[in-house]
């Protein structure tokens, strides 16, 4: 009997591999724990080992193919006295298709979603020096750190596994090759530590960049975020500024469960002295943090794992930034508001064209890009053409970013309002790990569109 | 160890009582109700500060606790704005936004006056962390109170500070009590010297009610840590004659206790050796505690007619 090999998910949020070395070749006799492949993927290189054992029939792919979906076949093993009679008979395809768990139909349609709905906003295609090729968020990321780091040699950035490694999730790659060791400096996993380190630097005149490997673990070092960083500036009357970025991964990334998986954004939101950014794009993701590490004052800078492989064109001017505080009319419309920042723009949108094409609803997106300070100005006037506001994003409710912008409609455009504010918020609980539940934690689409029907008072 | 000119033994001198007679003042000043909040005396410390004061350089930094005035007339700043910042007003250092525990001069490299227990010693280790990386040859010294010693950023701090070789001189000066819980309470192991061997960090404890001692300590240790060598610690034995702060009766503690460390007074030692040593006269000693009487009478009343910052000031300095 042959077994399949198939493209493992070596990461919670890996959705395909490249094949970048065979480690066996065809007639090999393979057992269980031997080292059958080199597969790169969204993160690093690794070695690949087999789980079941017997002669290699078939190889699938070639060396250096890549984009190989999770779960896909890419080797066959089994007794060569035996026939394969599956493959004479079924496509290869169709057997795997019936395969799939849950987790990856899941996990594709997911996909689908960030690929397809992606529509570059009016204000991209007013761009200009729009670039043709595009490129991922974590390289946006990246290539304007470099770019920073160029340009100023006060620039410098540290964190976890940010030099050697190239970066937890990739977003430094290259770095530590290009500025060498003093200005791309691994840390060791000491968060408080390191953080109250490059908070005293930026007291010192230095640019620090400080990724956090998630947001997660910024709570072991908020007190110098918030007690040191955020609030010097006043307490020195003005004497002693903080131009840090804080910067990493916010919010779920793909079952990794309750400490692994939560949004900061109101949290930080909160804290007078303290900007906060949260980027939705490869194009806002470059323009907003190039605003970030110029700025004089301490930034978070929130950034989601999921989106680190979504592409975008990008304004490739070295220059090129997005004001701090401005938020993007992504979409007009004239019937309702959604506004939304980070990875709930793309669930908005994929909401916004089924409400269209299932109520003829138009809806107005606003991505607010920036949290802290708030562009209540934009939201306002959207309220006043369109009488009706959702907002939508992953942090709990209580106290969400999405509150205060409810009591700022509230109380600035009362009459204008032809129906209550609904937030669309993850669920009220610690994350959950199991994929069921970890879906109903989060907003979905579903939740977005009946909120639009509720203010619409669509049954 | 640096050689001691007799200027220099006035120079202590002065700057210690500079720092009792303040303190004394502010404390008066709180009884008065024009200082508010907590307000944390250095009185029987000052040996500490000073002695480390002879070895400084300018372009060295500075950082430290919440039991920051002794530190900031140290520094050279001016008393009359250190007492402006302790009564609010808007002459203070903070603009009156600070207060006792808050207090920076960027222009002098004092980067605080922080509140929160431990969080100075990452700050410090980063202010040093940018003299390297600046290619500078200064210091940054970083004052550490007995209690942050059980602190755990203390010792991420020492980590890092050991593993990148900064040039940072902790400084840890126990005065036997964190708020009212004694160090043999609140330490495991009263050797807080030796903290920083797990790191490789050299460390020695001295005698904080000599000021001769804390010189030639900080003397040793203060080049060690300018020629590249990395960190060093040293362990300030001393004592704070009043309570934690102005609210603390520091019933905690004997009053045989405290007798016994006033028969060691930093400032009678400093002045028996000037004297003994005909460095000045008793008439020249005099004067010289007049004038630092007047001094901080003037700073006194410098802060309370200062005035408080205007309403307009609530929303400026959040953002630069």
């Amino acid at each position: 009997m042959s077994t399949e090999i198939l493209m493992p998910a070596l990461s919670p949020t890996m959705t395909e591999g490249n094949l970048s070395k065979w480690l066996i070749k065809k007639g090999d006799t393979v057992k269980a724990g031997d080292l059958i492949a080199e597969i790169e993927t969204d993160k690093a290189t690794m070695e690949v080992e087999a789980v079941d054992e017997g002669v290699v029939l078939d190889l699938l792919f070639k060396e250096g193919e890549a984009n190989i979906p999770v779960n896909k076949a890419i080797a066959i093993i089994g007794d060569p006295n035996e026939k394969v009679e599956v493959k004479k008979e079924v496509p290869i395809e169709k057997v795997i298709e019936e395969k799939k768990i849950e987790k990856n139909i899941e996990t594709k349609i997911e996909n689908k979603k960030a690929d397809t709905i992606d529509t570059p906003s009016p204000k991209i295609e007013e761009d200009r020096n729009l670039s043709s090729e595009e490129i991922s968020m974590r390289q946006a990321l990246r290539d304007t750190m470099a770019e920073e780091m160029r340009k100023d040699n006060k620039v410098f950035i540290l964190g976890e596994e940010v030099a050697e490694y190239q970066g937890a999730y990739k977003v430094t790659q290259g770095l530590l090759e290009e500025f060498g060791k003093e200005r791309v400096l691994d840390t060791p996993i000491s968060e408080h530590g390191f953080t109250g380190l490059a908070v005293g630097a930026a007291f010192k005149g230095l640019r620090p960049i400080l990724e956090f490997m998630t947001f997660n673990f910024s709570m072991q070092a908020i007190d110098q975020i918030i007690n040191s960083a955020a609030k010097t500036l006043y307490m020195s009357g003005g004497q002693i500024n903080c131009p840090i970025v804080f910067r990493g991964p916010n919010g779920a990334a793909a079952q990794v469960a309750a400490q692994h998986s939560q949004d900061f954004s109101s949290w930080y939101s909160q804290v007078p002295g303290l900007k906060v950014i949260a980027p939705s794009t490869p194009y806002n993701a470059k323009g907003l943090l190039r605003s970030a590490i110029l700025d004089p004052n301490p930034v978070i800078f929130l950034e989601n794992e999921i989106l680190y492989g979504l592409k975008g064109p990008v304004n490739n001017d070295i220059n090129f930034s997005i004001p701090i505080g401005k938020a993007n009319i992504e979409k007009e419309g004239k019937d309702l508001t959604i506004v939304t920042y980070s990875i709930m723009l793309q669930k908005s949108k994929e909401a916004a064209l089924r409400l269209k094409e299932e109520y003829n609803l138009d809806t107005e997106i606003i991505d607010l890009q920036t949290l802290r300070p708030l562009d209540t100005e934009t939201i306002l006037n959207s309220i006043k053409k369109t009488n009706r506001l959702v907002t939508v994003e992953e942090s709990w409710p209580f106290g969400s970013v999405g509150s205060e912008i409810a009591n700022i409609v509230q109380r600035d455009a009362f009459d204008y309002l032809d129906s209550p504010v609904i937030k669309v918020n993850s669920a009220d609980v610690p994350m959950p790990y199991a994929l069921s539940l970890e879906k109903l934690y989060l907003p979905q689409v579903d939740d977005i569109i009946n909120a639009a029907k509720k203010v619409s008072y669509i049954k | 160890m640096k050689k001691l000119q007799k200027a220099d033994y006035i120079k202590m001198y002065s700057f210690m009582l500079k720092i009792r007679r303040f303190e004394e003042r502010a404390a008066q000043l709180y009884g008065m109700g024009k200082i508010g909040g907590f307000c944390h005396l250095y009185i029987g410390q000052e040996a500490v500060v000073v002695g480390i004061l002879m070895t400084i350089d300018k372009n060295d930094s500075v950082v430290t606790t919440y039991r920051d005035h002794g530190h900031m007339i140290a520094r050279g700043l001016d008393p009359k704005r250190i007492m402006a910042e302790l009564t609010g007003r808007e002459d203070g250092y903070s603009a009156g936004k600070g207060g006792s525990m808050h207090m920076f001069s960027k222009e002098n490299n004092f980067y605080g006056g922080h509140g929160i227990v431990g969080a100075q010693v990452p700050i410090g280790t980063g202010i040093a962390f940018t003299h390297k990386y600046n290619g500078e040859k200064n210091i940054c010294r970083t004052y550490i109170g007995d209690g942050a010693m059980n602190n755990g950023q203390v010792f991420e701090a020492f980590n890092l500070a050991a593993l990148w070789k900064l040039p940072v001189l902790y400084i840890i000066e126990n005065n036997k009590y964190g708020m009212g819980t004694s160090v043999d309470r609140a330490a495991a192991g009263l050797d807080l010297y030796k903290r920083g061997e797990a790191f490789g960090i050299p460390g020695e404890k001295v005698d904080g009610m000599n000021v001769f001692s804390v010189i030639e300590a900080a003397d040793k240790a203060g080049k060690y840590v300018r020629e590249g060598n990395g960190p060093y610690i040293i362990e300030v034995q001393t004592y704070r004659y009043r309570g934690h702060s102005m609210s603390d009766p520091a019933k905690y503690r004997t009053k045989e206790e405290l007798d016994n460390y006033k028969q060691t007074d930093p400032i009678e030692i400093v002045k028996a050796e000037i004297l003994k040593k005909k460095i000045a006269t008793n008439d020249e000693i005099e004067k010289i505690n007049k004038d630092t009487l007047e001094e901080i009478k003037n700073a006194a009343e410098f802060a309370t007619n200062s005035p408080f910052p205007k309403d307009s000031e609530l929303y400026t300095d959040v953002y630069l």
